[in-house]
């Protein structure tokens, strides 16, 4: 009995150590790879790094400034095109769409939510192909910011409506009772009571958004041209950091540059990862 | 009294029209799902065509200068970078789900779950290149007949990391979602913490831990950039090259994504067509695979709401 006893609890060491291990390589790979990336990246960078475009050609030479420019672009863009979209949808979804009374509606609902789920799970070169066939060609968009962030808008909705609806739920029912108690219609209820308590919630969302955008290669790889240049107008290629690494490891071959601008990419999705946690455990702390 | 009336008329209109707004952005996730299926379809139909359905998934030939269209070389490509990535990646994944549900304490899950967040954050750019940088050169040093490193053994590493997060994220939440009666009644009987989680939590979460690894082989069959950089992007059906059968993964390959970002450039015609072609067969396969990863993980909560 006493012997089994002990090695019952030997099995259990022996387990939890290789659970120990495992938490543990979990962590030393992402240290591996972020510490790898920053010391080979980080010694090139300078001022001149960031002000200076790329040299273009076969050439890796010159900085990322036309590509910092484009990544900015199609952030912004593609956040204006699928915050509405995606806020309004979670807003119907969370706030509507549990009292709806017609039967048609509750179908469209559910199908919406069906939309929402595959929409998520689209790999995003398909998303590509997409852009590339509806925007680039058929609407003559060409390779360009806008098709790009067309494209990009549709990799992001889910995002956002995921993340949106788990704010709203947050939001006590009391706020919407005191609220409709007073008189208010329930839109009202929602853009100033329901909206503005549940902001930092989506603000992470919008910034998981940026960062899945800032990350993004694939679909822009076959949307947005690939041009080194500065771009002047929403109709202009051009190519994002992700995009120029990619150039610089697969076709100039300059692993230094293309490390160089992989530190910068990676730096820009620690802090906001370090954002996001940020303004969660804010949120967090205050409902407590 | 009419001023009044007439305010409320204004505002029970503004109420309906936003309602209508609201659903319309709601049904614009199922449109583009709609829009992305016709128009790849329909941009696949030539090749459809012209190749013949089973020509185009089973003909092992891909050689667009000479009208040959087959794709089962990515198939079989991208089946296998997938079974390497969850061969290595379920374990580690899985191991760091039972570590950050069940034993570490709080503010070791506060170092392991952030880290976690971040290779999920990684750009697969970043992955990429850190592959060819990295596990490339380290594959190359394995001797065997006509290894480079570039090949399915280096995407499956990269692809095995990249896919952790997801597996690791939603086997917590599996595990997690089990009933705290459960634990309690084990602990009760006399039984230690590891033989509950061995034999009575982990069984309990098996079909979310299933849908977990299901929903990363959806994103493993998905991943694009990151393949193009470390599986040497040939057209051949990977084979042993040494009496090993496991020297299949030394064999370069090509994924069904890798072919389409590969071509679409510069394809034209009966060509372009089959690159859309691949689109649709990659887009059912993922539909596929996914749906069934929400029915299983459906199944399980429900199952495990009636406990």
């Amino acid at each position: 009995m006493a012997t089994s006893r002990f090695t019952r609890k030997m099995a259990q060491g022996g387990a939890f150590t290789v659970f120990w291990l495992m938490g543990a390589t979990a962590v030393l790979i992402m240290l591996f790879v972020v510490g790898y990336i920053m010391v080979q990246g980080i010694p090139q960078l300078n001022l001149e790094f960031f002000t200076t475009s790329p040299r273009g050609g076969l050439s890796g030479d010159g900085g990322i400034y036309s590509t910092v420019v484009t990544t900015f672009y199609m952030v912004v863009v593609t956040l204006l095109i699928a915050t509405p979209l995606g806020v309004g949808a979670a807003i119907y979804l969370t706030e509507y769409s549990e009292k709806a009374e017609s039967p048609i509606v509750r179908r469209l609902v559910r199908i919406a939510r069906f939309g929402v789920e595959t929409l998520a799970g689209v790999p995003s070169i398909i998303f590509g192909l997409f852009g590339y066939a509806l925007f680039v060609s058929a609407l003559n968009m060409g390779f360009s910011i806008m098709s790009a962030s067309l494209a990009g808008a549709c990799l992001i909705i889910p995002v956002v409506i995921r993340t949106t609806e788990e704010a709203l739920k947050s939001v006590p029912d009391s706020y919407r009772e005191g609220s409709l108690a007073l008189g208010a219609t329930k839109w009202e209820t929602i853009r100033k009571v329901i909206l503005p308590s549940a902001l930092p919630g989506i603000s992470t969302g919008i910034l998981l958004s940026a960062g899945r955008i800032v990350s993004e290669t694939a679909i822009f790889f076959v949307t947005l041209g690939g041009s080194y240049r500065v771009p002047h107008s929403l109709m202009s290629g051009g190519r994002t950091m992700a995009l120029h690494v990619y150039y610089l490891a697969m076709e100039t071959r300059a692993f230094d540059k293309a490390m160089s601008t992989a530190a910068v990419l990676v730096a820009l999705i620690v802090l906001m990862n370090l954002a996001i946690n940020l303004i969660t455990s804010r949120i967090s702390s205050k409902t407590r | 009294m009419t001023s009044g009336s007439r305010h409320y008329a204004a505002r029970t209109g503004i109420e309906n029209t936003m309602k209508t707004v609201l659903l319309v952005s709601a049904l614009a996730s199922v449109l583009i799902v709609l829009l992305i299926f016709v128009f790849t379809l329909k941009e696949a139909m030539p090749a459809f065509r012209e190749i013949g359905f089973e020509d185009m998934l089973l003909g092992k030939v891909w050689r667009p200068g000479n009208d040959q269209y087959g794709i089962l070389a990515m198939i079989a490509g991208s089946g296998l970078v997938t079974l390497g990535a969850v061969a290595i990646g379920v374990p580690l994944a899985l191991g760091t789900a039972v570590f950050l549900s069940e034993i570490a304490p709080g503010w070791i899950s506060g170092i392991v779950r952030p880290s976690v967040e971040l290779l999920a954050g990684i750009p697969s750019v970043v992955y990429g290149l850190f592959g060819m940088v990295v596990l490339v050169p380290l594959v190359r040093t394995i001797p065997a007949p006509g290894n480079v490193g570039f090949g399915l053994l280096s995407a499956s590493i990269v692809l095995a990391v990249m896919v952790l997060p997801t597996i690791a994220n939603v086997s917590e939440f599996a595990i997690r979602s089990v009933p705290k009666g459960y634990r309690e009644g084990s602990l009760a009987l006399g039984a230690t913490k590891w033989e509950t989680i061995a034999r009575v939590i982990v069984p309990a979460a098996r079909p979310g831990i299933i849908s977990a690894v299901v929903l990363g082989l959806g994103r493993a069959l998905g991943e694009t950039i990151a393949m193009i950089m470390v599986i040497g992007n040939s057209v051949v059906i990977p084979s042993a090259s040494t009496g090993n059968p496991l020297s299949i993964f030394l064999s370069r390959a090509r994924t069904l994504t890798g072919n389409i970002a590969v071509e679409i450039s510069y394809a034209t015609g009966v060509h372009e067509s089959a690159l859309f072609a691949t689109g649709v067969v990659l887009f059912v396969l993922i539909m596929l695979v996914n749906s069934s990863a929400r029915f299983l993980l459906k199944s399980s909560i429900s199952r495990g709401g009636k406990n």
